[in-house]
Parts: C-alpha cells; structure tokens; sequence
C-alpha cells in the first residue's frame, strides 16, 4: 500500500522535467543527462521473454533508423537483470534475426520504474506495464502513454508523435487530429479580440476565427 | 562499466574513444564525430574510461593518459 501511495506522490506528468535517474543498462551505466541534447524516449516492458515485448522489441529496432533521423535515443526499461535482458536481445537476434541495437535499463530494484508511475499494481505489482515518455532535449517530459500488458504500442504512433512535437516546437503551431507530416497545422488560438480579429486577415484557412490552419 | 571490460581492457566502443582522443578529439561531440557513437554512449564511456585511468578530465575536456595509450 505504501509503495502505491509513494508511486501515485511521484507520477510525473507533462510539461514537468524528467526524473533523474543512474541505472545500470545493457550498455552500461547511464544517467538521464547523458542523452541532454536529444530527444529520449524512454519505454518500459513487463518483462523479457515474453511474447508481446518481443514483438515490440523487434519494432521499436525497426524504427530506430528513422528515430535517429530525427534526434531521438531508444532506452528500454523492466524489472529483468542485465544478464536476463542480454540473454533475450541475443535470443530474439538468433531467433528472430533483429539485433536490438538500444540500452536496456535492468531496473531490479524498481527505482526507475517507480518514479516514473510505471508499476500499476492493479494491471500486475510486480511488473511495470508498457510506458512510452517522450522527453525533449531539455529533459522536460512532452508526452506519456500508457498501455495494459496486453496491447503491443504502435511505432507509427510513437514517430507521429516526434514529428508532431518536432514541428511544434519549429513553428510555434499545433497539430490537429491524425496529422502527418505535410498536412496543414493550427494557428494556436487568439488569446484577445484584437488577435481574433487580425488573425481573419492572415492568410490562413480559417473555419472561424478559433479554428485556423497554414502550411509549414 | 559499458566500455571497460572486467579485465580492464577497452571494448570495442572503449577503444574507438580512445583512438579519438588520441588523434587530438577533447569534446564529447568531436569524439562523437570521430568515433561514430551516439552521445550518451560517449559521456558514459568518458566517465569509464576516466575512472579507469585510461584518460583525463580537466573541466570540458579529455586527454588520454599513458595508461590509455598502452592499451589502445
């Protein structure tokens, strides 16, 4: 019960900075200031050896290419040992011919785990269920999803979601529902009458004056 | 440590870093040029290396040591 409470206390939320952490990986020890400078997403699997993760292991290894392209680091997370989380990147190499090319965090003693609200003891309390943060250069939190132990997440999810925030950042817009990359973003919305009024003449396409989108 | 085997010696990652200070790198990013690894792997790799005597730290930047130069 009191590991709950502390877990609920140190949820981090978006907008807040990344929590710190030092923890021993398969490629050695790391500290969340080590990727300072480049987007980190940092995603967490219940546990090696199990059918879901490895399908999930082999697409995050898929995308890593293009997640590089764009300035973002790979860092996966269990409650697994190092020697476990070698033992099955070589299996699913051996098995399944993808080497995983990414650090896994071995977070044995659930540090990691449990200041990033990783651990839902209703879905299992000994298990951390599949997050994905989205941490930003500065190592301020942008985005967090959660899925059960059952559901594989979707890569095309998580890069739309880097693109999404990329072009954000670059051009002060935001995205609208199921954008991609080329399609048109919003103008973010007047904060004053004057502003809604002049926006009328920019040469956006407005649906009205709350509602308007550019190319970028 | 991830670039120091428990022998002591440099791994492979170990290695390109020092070969990079060698050739007169003294930043984490011009080592990361030089060496192609990602940054993290090159600031985790420096504190290795460093706390095994293989290089330097003085502020921002690396030098290797002759501990260093011996095993490279």
């Amino acid at each position: 019960m009191d590991e709950v409470k502390e877990q609920m206390v140190s949820l981090p939320r978006i907008g807040e900075p990344a929590p710190d952490f030092k923890a021993v990986t398969t490629h050695g020890v790391l500290k969340l200031e080590d990727f300072k400078g480049s987007w980190l997403i940092l995603f967490s699997h219940p546990a090696d050896f199990t059918p879901v993760c490895t399908t999930e292991f082999m697409a995050f290894a898929e995308i890593y290419a293009e997640l590089r392209k764009r300035g973002v680091e790979l860092l996966g997370l269990s409650v697994d040992s190092v020697s476990s989380h070698i033992a099955w990147t070589r299996n699913v190499e051996e098995k399944m011919g993808v080497k995983i090319p990414f650090p896994i965090i071995a977070d044995l003693d659930k540090e990691v785990s449990l200041a990033y609200g990783m651990i839902h003891p209703s879905e299992s309390k000994t298990e951390t269920v599949r997050c994905v943060f989205v941490i930003d250069p500065t190592q301020i939190i942008r985005t967090i999803l959660y899925y059960p132990l059952t559901t594989g997440r979707n890569m095309d999810e998580i890069i739309r979601i880097v693109d999404a925030l990329q072009t954000t950042d670059a051009h002060h817009v935001a995205t609208p529902a199921n954008w991609r990359p080329g399609d048109k973003v919003i103008v973010p919305a007047p904060n004053t009458q004057e502003m809604a009024e002049e926006r009328l003449k920019e040469e956006y396409e407005c649906k009205d004056w709350y509602l308007c989108l550019k190319k970028v | 440590m991830g670039c120091i085997s428990p022998d002591g010696k440099p791994t492979e990652s170990g290695r390109k870093m020092l070969a990079a200070l060698q050739k007169g790198m003294r930043s984490p990013e011009d080592i990361v040029r030089e060496a192609g690894l990602p940054l993290f792997r090159v600031r985790s790799g420096l504190r290795d290396i460093v706390g095994a005597g293989l290089a330097e730290q003085k502020g921002e930047s690396y030098d290797i040591t002759t501990k260093g130069l011996e095993l490279l």
